[in-house]
């Protein structure tokens, strides 16, 4: 009884009813008559989609960064990467591998001087990065005006200059991955190539995190003057884990984008990273702490919630009801995490 | 020489953003007047609202960003006075006599939430903001029309579910300003709204001063030390997360009967950037922040707003670009104003530490024991 209680404990309420809710979804899907198979296969797409941004915020949270709310730069190098690429007029594996190489330049740059920045005010960089990561967005909502981009499909058809909102992926490298070994089991289409890509990365992270790099990482995380007193650079270790997160924001938003279809600039990637967040929480993450595990079953509880919910709930009530719940369940997730003591010493 | 320095120092936030509304201005094409007259009016509406973060600013609990709680039940307020079709001043103050006990208990709830969140009590309040809109928009879409019947087929959403996106405030609009409007040459004063706003800052300076006022001011200092003086720590924090939720409550009604039309499930959002940044430019840094903070920041603040969207457009000949500029402007202000401080106090640490260090070496070297 005492070992259920701690388990329960550790693993938190919010987890538990979150889960449970999700397997409620599943058993009332085929009742409400809602095709399993098919729900099945978005759960799965969506995962792919979002799994690596969830997984960019791994080395910041074991660096002592905090949650990276200011994920959204790191969307931007791949916003950059992937719309300088169209402009070149690249399209297939080739096009997308030329937009990852761009990501990894932009990321570099942008995560190198947005992780100096986050040293220079430490003890405030959640709040700090959720508003440089707004400016960032909106700053360059005014490039996307103004950059000289002038190809005829990514550009506004009327004034011929500046980005179109949404810029379709199709002709370029749009469902690349997806298409790659695509499968059906009894109906649910398996995204073979997402969930490898996915898994290359989860795995790089992984690897990293064991390099004498990301051990260093987590011991700064963990107890910083215990670090620096065994000849640590606090300092460069959490920009080494800031540049890692940014570069992988980027890479995340395209393997979104090359499943979605579309490329979406301006305001799109405001509130990306508060989803990324509450997934990785939901996963059994906290402030301090965060494992592989708990991105890959926090990505695949999140947005099997957001791809149920609407699925169920639309057949039995109203359609914004499940808006209602993706907002509590994302931001009461945070909170919750936010506020709970946690176990390791700051 | 040094003063100068200093003062340029202290400052940093608003000198650069009145330059850059200096500059703005003539690339804006905007006549003075018609500036000064949007200024008052926008003065009128806005700056209680900005008191509302005083407190816990002063309290040593960051900018709290958890006010659009308060907003939040303003809006409910005026939801039942518009649903009731209770009109002019009276409308008002049904809305403030509905929203007041729910910002009581919205401030109390967001009190104990931030009081489990020490040290990072800004972004939990900012979060905190976007787990009510959840729970706003339950009530709003869900049970209102439902267990709380709606009267007013304005106030209902076409398809008969719950509260409209978009409230018409016309039955109370400006039941506050025209009372009582003074014509100064071409600039109309509400004259009452600009007495409640002194009766705030009246009671902001008693406030201060009271025994209750000074523990928070205590606790802002030093948690631990106030705690071993004898003061209920936590029980200050709530206080002041209430207040500060009620005068937001009241800001925001202010705010809307002079605006005249509410987006119901997003104004108070607004309401909470807006006044983040205000008190920000106005040169308060997230534990010091004055009335004079407040005055200077929302005129600086509109200013902004009036001025460089405008610029932007007429220099890049774009009306987007000028759009996304104020978006860029509101997020940077605080941004930049939070980078600054943090940045200002760990250069303060930095020296403190540096002094220190010289001062053991030098005894070190006079052969004392280090």
């Amino acid at each position: 009884m005492s070992s259920i209680k701690t388990f329960i404990a550790d693993f938190g309420w919010p987890r538990i009813i979150i889960a449970l809710f999700l397997l409620s979804l599943f058993v009332a899907a085929p009742i409400v008559g809602v095709d399993l198979g098919a729900s099945i296969g978005d759960v799965l797409n969506r995962f792919g989609q979002n799994a690596i941004m969830v997984l960019a915020l791994v080395p910041m949270v074991q660096s002592g960064c905090g949650l990276n709310f200011g994920l959204p730069i790191g969307i931007l190098a791949g916003l950059l990467g992937s719309t300088i690429t169209m402009q070149l007029g690249l399209t297939g594996l080739t096009g997308l591998l030329v937009a990852i190489l761009i990501t990894i330049v932009f990321g570099v740059i942008f995560g190198y001087l947005y992780g100096k920045l986050l040293n220079n005010v430490k003890g405030e960089e959640m709040t700090i990065a959720m508003y440089v990561g707004f400016s960032a967005v909106m700053l360059f909502s005014i490039l996307w005006l103004v950059l000289p981009f002038n190809k005829a499909d990514l550009v506004m058809g009327y004034a011929g200059e500046g980005l179109r909102r949404s810029i379709a992926l199709e002709d370029y490298w749009g469902k690349l991955l997806n298409n790659f070994g695509q499968f059906s089991i009894g109906g649910t289409p398996i995204p073979t190539g997402l969930l490898l890509f996915v898994g290359l990365c989860v795995f790089f992270v992984y690897v990293f995190m064991r390099t004498r790099t990301g051990t260093a990482m987590t011991a700064v995380g963990s107890n910083p003057d215990f670090a620096r007193a065994s000849g640590v650079s606090v300092e460069r270790m959490r920009t080494v884990s800031t540049v890692v997160s940014t570069v992988l924001g980027g890479i995340g938003i395209l393997a979104y984008q090359q499943s979605f279809g579309w490329v979406q600039v301006y305001d799109a990637p405001l509130f990306m990273a508060f989803p990324a967040v509450s997934a990785l929480l939901i996963g059994g993450a906290s402030v301090t702490k965060a494992s592989m595990v708990n991105v890959v079953l926090g990505t695949f509880l999140f947005q099997g919630i957001l791809t149920m919910t609407p699925s169920v709930i639309n057949n039995v009530l109203k359609n914004e009801l499940s808006e209602v719940i993706r907002i509590i369940v994302t931001n009461g997730m945070i909170i919750y995490a936010l506020t709970r003591k946690t176990k390791v010493a700051k | 020489m040094r003063n100068v320095k200093s003062f340029v120092a202290d400052n940093i936030v608003t000198l650069i953003f009145l330059t850059i509304t200096i500059i703005a201005i003539p690339f804006s094409g905007l006549s003075g007047s018609y500036i000064i007259s949007n200024l008052i009016d926008r003065f009128a509406r806005s700056s209680f609202l900005v008191f509302a973060l005083i407190l816990p600013i002063m309290a040593g609990m960051g900018i709290n960003f958890a006010m659009v709680l308060g907003a939040t039940a303003g809006q409910i307020g005026l939801i039942f006075a518009v649903d009731h079709n209770i009109m002019g001043t009276e409308g008002l103050i049904l809305a403030t006599l509905v929203g007041i006990p729910l910002s009581v208990g919205l401030g109390w709830f967001s009190g104990q939430v931030l009081n489990r969140a020490r040290g990072r009590e800004m972004v939990t309040g900012f979060i905190l903001g976007y787990f009510m809109d959840g729970i706003y928009q339950f009530f709003g879409l869900y049970i209102m029309g439902w267990l709380i019947p709606i009267r007013t087929a304005q106030v209902m959403q076409i398809d008969g579910g719950g509260v409209r996106n978009t409230l018409a405030l016309e039955s109370v609009r400006g039941g506050l300003d025209k009372i009582v409007s003074l014509k100064v040459g071409p600039f109309s004063i509400p004259v009452v709204t600009f007495a409640v706003i002194a009766v705030l800052c009246l009671f902001i300076i008693w406030f201060r001063r009271t025994k209750l006022g000074q523990d928070m001011r205590a606790i802002g200092q030093e948690q631990g030390i106030s705690h071993a003086a004898g003061i209920n720590v936590d029980r200050t924090r709530i206080l002041a997360i209430v207040i500060s939720t009620v005068l937001a409550c009241i800001g925001q009604i202010i705010y809307l009967q002079n605006l005249g039309n509410m987006f119901t499930y997003t104004s108070q959002r607004q309401a909470g950037y807006y006044a983040a940044a205000a008190i920000l430019v106005g040169g308060a840094t997230v534990s010091k922040a004055s009335i004079k903070n407040v005055f200077i920041g929302v005129f600086l603040v509109h200013a902004l707003y009036i001025t460089t969207p405008l610029a932007g457009k007429a220099l890049f000949k774009s009306a987007m670009v000028g759009q996304y500029m104020s978006d860029f402007i509101n997020y940077g202000i605080i941004a930049s104003a939070l980078v600054l401080h943090a940045w200002k106090n760990k250069r303060a640490a930095d020296l403190a530490r540096a002094g220190l260090r010289m001062s053991a070496e030098a005894q070190a070297a006079a052969g004392g024991v280090a």
